[in-house]
């Protein structure tokens, strides 16, 4: 307990009284969080973009004119039990015509034949929401299965829209996840970037302390004394750069938030206000793990001598 | 105390430090080592703290061959020995307070003890009212001194004091020596290597003097014979 408060009172010293070395490494650890800050907003904007598009894409379900509610209904809760299904709103034959009414509301002729059949010529259908795009798939092929879930309801099914839809779903699918993949490989070059920028500022300072490691080592000094207040160092270079990286974030997204919303899709201040403890846990648990290994790693070499 | 068996030190080819040095260095004593730039004076202390492996022969610290030993039981030993640089190798973001601090807490010496200790060893080196000065803020005498008050505060067996004069003028080289008789008189062994003639002959006991790697005269009473 003793000699880790002195290893820690020691690097917090030491920090103290690098001044500019400590300074620009803080410096380049801010710039670190930061590229990790932008990533993580740039995933914010890319899931949030992709899930609009997701959003637009479902299955509607025909039945047949005439087909009974109760069967239509069973069918609903046979298919909410997949676990694919996000959600399925019942749209009922005279709410399709009212729908079918006020569309073409200003369309005279359409109208005046409906009026003139005087019978619903609409059948009910089943809107479905996959929770991803590509279980589309799955769901209309359970409907087109053998299933006992669904026996009897080939009957009362006009047509699933999924195989007019199914070239677009792909065609989506292909391109959400390309975007994913491109994003992460962007993701891990970046931040591997800066990790090594990082490791090697790290490894400067500790350079520059090379000599005073051997003579610690010489007192009797054992590696953790020695070790100890550089791996603090690096913690408080992460802890610092956090406060700095959040501290810089909040004008930068608020400036975003109120000129570029509608071109990311996302208000990214909102975002960032909302996931604010999130981030700072993910910048400061990064920050200081860096630099902490950055620092241990630098100094082992000096060490063993 | 400590005995070095026909041990030799080969960098390259034609770079030999040490050639076949056999020597014991009885506890208590204060031993002079001479001998010119580059004749293995400062070899033949590394090997005693085990910096530097010997490429033949064996370095024993009391019963304990050096070279053997485990990183925490070297560690351990180098407790029990105290060194002084030429250059001071102090710790130049620590204080003079701290630099001393230091090397007890690397022997996990109470803060109590650290607190009683230290100003006590800084004034008997004269450094009483530099107490909080940075190593940077000491004239090379002043930087001495705390190297040597660093290297005694753990009461270790054994000294070694590697040209320590030699950066400073006579008047700051005659109190480091007198400094270091004193601490002898006290029972610590003391090796210092030097090619400062006027030092030896001032101190008037053991010379070994080294030439290309070997000792070639090893004196009693010895003054500076090169």
């Amino acid at each position: 307990m003793q000699t880790l408060k002195r290893i820690v009172k020691s690097g917090y010293i030491n920090f103290k009284r690098s001044g500019l070395i400590s300074w620009a490494a803080v410096l380049v650890t801010t710039i670190t969080l930061s590229v990790i800050t932008i990533i993580i907003l740039l995933q914010a904007v890319l899931y949030s973009s992709l899930g609009q598009i997701k959003d637009k894409v479902d299955v509607t379900i025909y039945f047949n004119v005439g087909a009974p509610e109760s069967e239509i209904l069973a069918l609903k809760s046979s298919l909410e039990k997949l676990p694919e299904v996000k959600e399925i709103s019942y749209t009922s034959a005279p709410e399709a015509l009212a729908l079918f009414r006020e569309r073409h509301q200003n369309d005279y002729p359409t109208i005046q034949a409906l009026d003139e059949i005087n019978t619903n010529p609409l059948g009910a259908y089943l809107n479905v929401k996959a929770k991803e795009v590509s279980q589309y798939e799955t769901i209309a092929n359970f409907l087109k299965s053998d299933n006992a879930l669904v026996s009897g309801s080939q009957s009362i099914i006009d047509k699933v829209n999924y195989h007019q839809n199914k070239l677009v779903i792909d065609r989506l699918n292909t391109i959400i996840g390309g975007a994913q993949r491109l994003g992460l490989l962007i993701t891990l070059i970046l931040v591997g970037i800066s990790i090594i920028v990082m490791f090697n500022t790290i490894r400067l300072t500790i350079f520059i302390s090379r000599e005073e490691i051997g003579v610690m080592r010489l007192v009797g000094a054992s590696k953790v004394i020695v070790q100890g207040p550089f791996m603090v160092e690096g913690a408080i270079y992460g802890i610092v750069a956090t406060v700095i990286t959040m501290a810089l974030f909040f004008p930068g997204t608020l400036w975003l938030g109120s000129k570029m919303t509608a071109f990311f899709g996302l208000n990214l201040f909102d975002y960032y206000l909302s996931h604010f403890f999130q981030i700072f846990a993910i910048l400061l648990l990064s920050g200081i793990l860096l630099g902490m290994i950055s620092s241990f790693i630098a100094a082992r070499r000096y060490l063993n001598k | 105390m400590i005995y070095f068996d026909n041990v030799s030190k080969i960098y390259k080819k034609n770079s030999v430090a040490l050639q076949n040095v056999t020597l014991t260095i009885p506890s208590g004593e204060f031993v002079s080592v001479v001998g010119h730039s580059g004749a293995g004076k400062t070899t033949l202390t590394k090997m005693i703290l085990a910096e530097e492996a010997p490429s033949e022969g064996t370095v024993f610290f009391e019963s304990i061959n050096v070279h053997k030993l485990k990183n925490k039981d070297l560690t351990r030993l180098r407790r029990r020995i105290g060194v002084v640089f030429q250059d001071f190798k102090l710790l130049s973001n620590k204080t003079a307070y701290e630099n001393i601090a230091f090397a007890m807490e690397a022997v996990g010496k109470s803060d109590a003890e650290i607190a009683s200790d230290v100003p006590h060893v800084l004034e008997l080196v004269d450094l009483g009212s530099k107490i909080m000065h940075f190593p940077s803020q000491m004239s090379g005498g002043e930087q001495q001194r705390l190297a040597i008050a660093r290297a005694i505060i753990n009461q270790p067996e054994l000294i070694i004091a590697d040209e320590p004069t030699g950066n400073l003028d006579p008047i700051n080289t005659h109190e480091i020596i007198q400094i270091l008789k004193k601490i002898n008189d006290l029972g610590t062994t003391v090796i210092l290597a030097t090619h400062n003639r006027g030092v030896i002959d001032s101190i008037g006991r053991r010379v070994i003097t080294m030439e290309n790697g070997k000792i070639i005269r090893d004196d009693k009473n010895g003054k500076y014979a090169l």
